[in-house]
């Protein structure tokens, strides 16, 4: 709550801007970088910038395609562009469009600038507050795991030096980076803790199986943690195994679980296409959150097999992303979902979004009668924050309401 | 625990992966890019100065009233004015320069001048 202001007065005045919370209601813990007034300040516009980019621009780029880049097309061509492709390439000459993607890209640069010059002069605290939060219970590393080369190749969402890259020992300095700056991306989308997704997972499943406990859950391509907290919170009894290949997220992800008191997480450094050391049959549910696109279609595979491996009998698979591409989705909506794709350095994306998940699926084991598909959108703390359920504004690709692709055995 | 390390320089580092552009001329899209940095300096700048205002709302010091009704005597009109006048010729000062270079279509580059120069 906003200080001095009463609940009703807080979402009144929400109502005559773009409903985002100021950044000082994102929710802090003990590794939470620390943020000056102007630091503090330079995330709001840039939390507000992305958001006016999506609810005002980004609208006139449609309008712009229906009234000018088509009917240009059609008149060139005798036919509407049939792949998005062509319609990313007749986009190309839109001056909206490339004003759009000119400022887009932009506010991911500044947002990288801004998260970094906050953490890396606290980056000595931020380390220590860690080791001091972290034992061998919460967090299991192994330098022997290599990086991938989907993450090596760029640098993911233009974020210098990626999740994994240690700029000194014990360094937690890519989390914190990314954690402080998750409001600005999402335009607080996924809530106070950043882990909307988390929780929507969490929804789902109590409406699907409300009776289901499941015992020992695993979570791939965790990251710091955030969309696996409120799944170990929910299910309080299971023992939980977070896995990323990258150390400093992993790191952090530990100490930030203990800070806000999960004590059911524990963080391994491995890679999710090679999980040798987990017994097989030995998970009641394995989840993916957003995971799958920063991957490649040989690691993917390789995870599809071992999550076949792993699940127990009666357990569930479930990997969310956003929705796949297909036919009856227009072409100028695929374009624009891909512009992550070539413009955010995000360069599995396209072609995940293109395969038959299925198929994989069930290329690694699978039944198609044990495969499921459900939609799960961001739950947030809707005191403050915006109810991706009630948004109208359509950012492709980076909406927080995702598709599942799921598996019961 | 740590070398020594320059966080400014780091910050600002460029993401392994070719950048890509949008508009047909790249000099556009870095004016573009400056121009949303300082875009965002003057946000995070009025942002602090209204912190400033409410804590001196909160503290008794001035009342909003006295912000909102606040009348510059003559003098202080006088610096104000003279103040915006320097301001806008400073932002603007390349409309201005193109202004003058209509008078005199003719004029030499210093290259071209240079080249005259080498006379012998």
């Amino acid at each position: 709550m906003l200080r001095g202001e009463k609940k009703e007065d807080a979402k009144m005045a929400q109502a005559d801007h773009d409903g985002l919370p100021d950044y000082r209601a994102v929710g802090r813990h003990a590794v939470f970088p620390s943020a000056d007034h102007d630091q503090t300040e330079r995330f709001n516009f840039l939390a507000r910038l992305n958001r006016h980019l999506a609810s005002v621009v980004l609208p006139g780029v449609a309008d712009a395609y229906r009234q000018r880049v088509e009917p240009a097309f059609e008149q060139a061509n005798g036919r509407k562009p049939a792949h998005r492709r062509e319609a990313c390439q007749a986009l190309a000459t839109e001056p909206l469009y490339r004003t759009w993607s000119a400022l887009r890209r932009n506010t991911m640069e500044m947002r990288q600038q801004a998260g970094l010059a906050l953490v890396l002069p606290q980056r000595d605290r931020l380390i220590a507050e860690t080791e001091r939060l972290i034992d061998d219970g919460r967090l299991r590393l192994n330098p022997e795991v290599s990086i991938p080369r989907y993450l090596s190749a760029v640098d993911h969402h233009c974020m210098p030096g990626s999740y994994y890259t240690e700029r000194t020992a014990h360094d937690v300095t890519a989390a914190a980076n990314y954690d402080a700056g998750m409001f600005v991306t999402t335009g607080g989308m996924l809530g106070r803790y950043t882990d909307g997704g988390g929780r929507g997972m969490v929804d789902y499943m109590r409406r699907q199986q409300p009776s289901w406990r499941p015992r020992r859950i695993l979570d791939l391509g965790c990251g710091l943690g955030h969309n696996v907290l409120p799944i170990a919170e929910a299910f309080a009894d299971a023992e939980v195994v977070a896995v990323d290949v990258a150390a400093p997220m992993l790191r952090y992800g530990a100490a930030r679980a203990a800070s806000l008191g999960v004590d059911n997480v524990v963080f391994v450094q491995a890679d999710a296409a090679d999980l040798a050391e987990f017994e097989a049959e030995s998970f009641d549910w394995i989840q993916s959150t957003m995971f799958l696109h920063e991957t490649s279609c040989r690691a993917l595979r390789r995870i599809m097999s071992e999550t076949r491996r792993l699940v127990a009998p009666g357990g569930f698979v479930i990997h969310i992303e956003q929705p796949q591409y297909h036919a009856d989705m227009p072409v100028f909506e695929q374009a624009m979902r891909d512009w992550d794709a070539f413009n955010n350095n995000e360069p599995f994306w396209t072609k995940l979004h293109d395969v038959d998940l299925d198929q994989y699926m069930i290329d690694a084991g699978f039944a198609r009668s044990e495969l499921f598909h459900g939609g799960v959108t961001a739950v947030v703390d809707r005191e403050l924050f915006p109810d991706a359920a009630d948004d109208t504004a359509e950012d492709y690709g980076r909406k927080a309401a995702w598709h599942i692709t799921g598996a019961h055995v | 625990m740590s070398e020594p390390f320059d966080a400014v320089t780091l910050a600002g580092a460029k993401a392994k992966g070719k950048r890509p552009y949008f508009f047909a001329d790249a000099d556009v899209e870095r004016v573009l890019s400056i121009v949303m940095a300082v875009a965002g300096e003057l946000a995070v700048t009025r942002m602090r100065l209204d912190t400033l205002e409410q804590l001196l709302i909160d503290r008794g010091i001035v009342a909003k009233a006295d912000i909102d009704g606040f009348a510059p005597d003559a003098a202080q009109s006088d610096a104000r004015g003279r103040w915006q006048r320097e301001y806008l010729a400073r932002i603007l000062r390349i409309v201005q320069q193109e202004r003058e270079a209509i008078a005199n279509p003719d004029e030499p580059t210093s290259e071209a001048a240079g080249e005259q120069l080498d006379d012998g």
